[in-house]
């Protein structure tokens, strides 16, 4: 008798098994959103003799109850827009109104007299209510950050200008992992030098109970 | 005759499904590489609010997660509609956040433990006052690294709907 070829499986029905193992997978899969603003707490510390800080440094904002934005700076009071917030923070802080040893050389903005000395004096204070809606807080926030970053974009392109990349790419970069060590040590060095330039002065009240 | 006569008959020939298990696999492989088993069985609704100026966490520091939110549909009845906190799997009160950050350090190497960032994942729709406490609370246990998680869109316009 001639020898027989072994009778071949049915493969037909793999397909439906990778099917059922596809599914599962894709119901199951929760892609990873981890990514947010990072954020540094004060720690409680006794603060017996609190210091000095001219009120044209302090670039107010209170988050009321109703969600308002109320704004104090410039020696004026005002409601302000979100959407308006960012630029508003950027002018306050770029404004370079300083003079003598307060002057500030990388300031681009309109030497108000009422408003900030320089970047170093520069304060950002942020208030809310308990009732003010986390998604508001984090929208405030967030353009708190943009108006920094806006600046610090600016000042990097201006101090490294051959690395062709903004502040917060070069950020990105850094924090990568795949971004060989030896470009992630340069990488720190130079973002630290634009933290040193512009760092961000931000102070958050105790929320208000009521 | 009829060795001319098959080709006659044609029509399309019907496709060959061979590579359906391929492809398939392929996609299978794909989901199973990008599938984060959830760490925490969510009580809470969370809604995350959106941000554009993110930066990505980094997952070589070991994270702690506090959720935020009122309670989800299933647990209205027997909690209310009034904003919790969730840590691990339970409902849990702000006195409960200094005894979760000790756990949590007490599990790390020691060398991290400076290094623990705190993730707050908090519902869009949930108040400032609970957000504040933790905070306080976070400050009293010397928790100071944070990350307010958030998704990636545009600040502005989420705040407003």
């Amino acid at each position: 008798m001639a020898k027989r070829s072994a009778p071949e499986v049915n493969a037909g029905s793999m397909a439906d098994i990778a099917f059922l193992l596809l599914i599962f997978f894709l119901v199951t899969t929760d892609i990873a959103t981890d990514s947010g603003l990072n954020r540094k707490l004060p720690p409680i510390v006794d603060i017996t003799d609190p210091p000095k800080i001219k009120e044209r440094n302090i670039f107010q904002i209170n988050v009321n109850r109703t969600n308002q934005i109320f704004l104090k700076s410039d020696g004026e009071e005002r409601l302000i827009n979100l959407g308006d917030l960012r630029a508003a923070a950027v002018k306050f802080l770029d404004n370079g109104g300083g003079t003598g040893d307060d002057a500030c050389k990388r300031c681009q903005g309109g030497q108000n007299p009422k408003s900030s000395d320089n970047f170093d004096k520069a304060i950002i204070s942020l208030s809310n209510d308990r009732l003010t809606k986390y998604k508001t807080y984090i929208a405030v926030q967030n353009e708190i950050i943009a108006a920094y970053n806006t600046l610090r974009d600016r000042e990097f392109k201006r101090e490294f200008p051959a690395l062709q990349m903004s502040y917060v790419e070069a950020n990105d970069r850094y924090l990568d992992p795949q971004t060989p060590q030896a470009e992630q040590d340069r990488l720190k060095d130079q973002l630290e030098t634009i933290k040193i330039l512009i760092p961000q002065k931000f102070s958050e009240a105790e929320t208000k109970s009521n | 005759m009829s060795k001319f006569k098959k080709k006659q008959d044609g029509g399309l020939p019907p496709i060959s499904t061979a590579s359906l298990p391929d492809i398939v696999f392929m996609l299978l492989f794909f989901f199973m590489v990008a599938t984060v088993i959830k760490e925490d069985n969510l009580l809470i609704e969370n809604k995350l609010p959106s941000a554009d100026q993110v930066e990505k966490l980094d997952k070589k520091n070991p994270v702690s997660y506090i959720y935020i939110g009122k309670p989800s549909a299933n647990y209205i009845d027997k909690y209310g509609s009034e904003a919790r906190i969730q840590l691990n799997d339970k409902y849990a009160g702000v006195e409960d956040i200094a005894p979760f950050i000790a756990a949590e350090r007490a599990a790390l190497r020691e060398e991290l433990l400076p290094k623990l960032t705190i993730a707050l994942k908090v519902d869009r729709e949930a108040n400032m006052g609970l957000v504040s406490d933790v905070k306080q609370e976070l400050r009293k246990v010397n928790a100071l690294k944070i990350n307010y998680t958030t998704r990636k869109g545009d600040a502005v316009a989420n705040a407003q709907n």
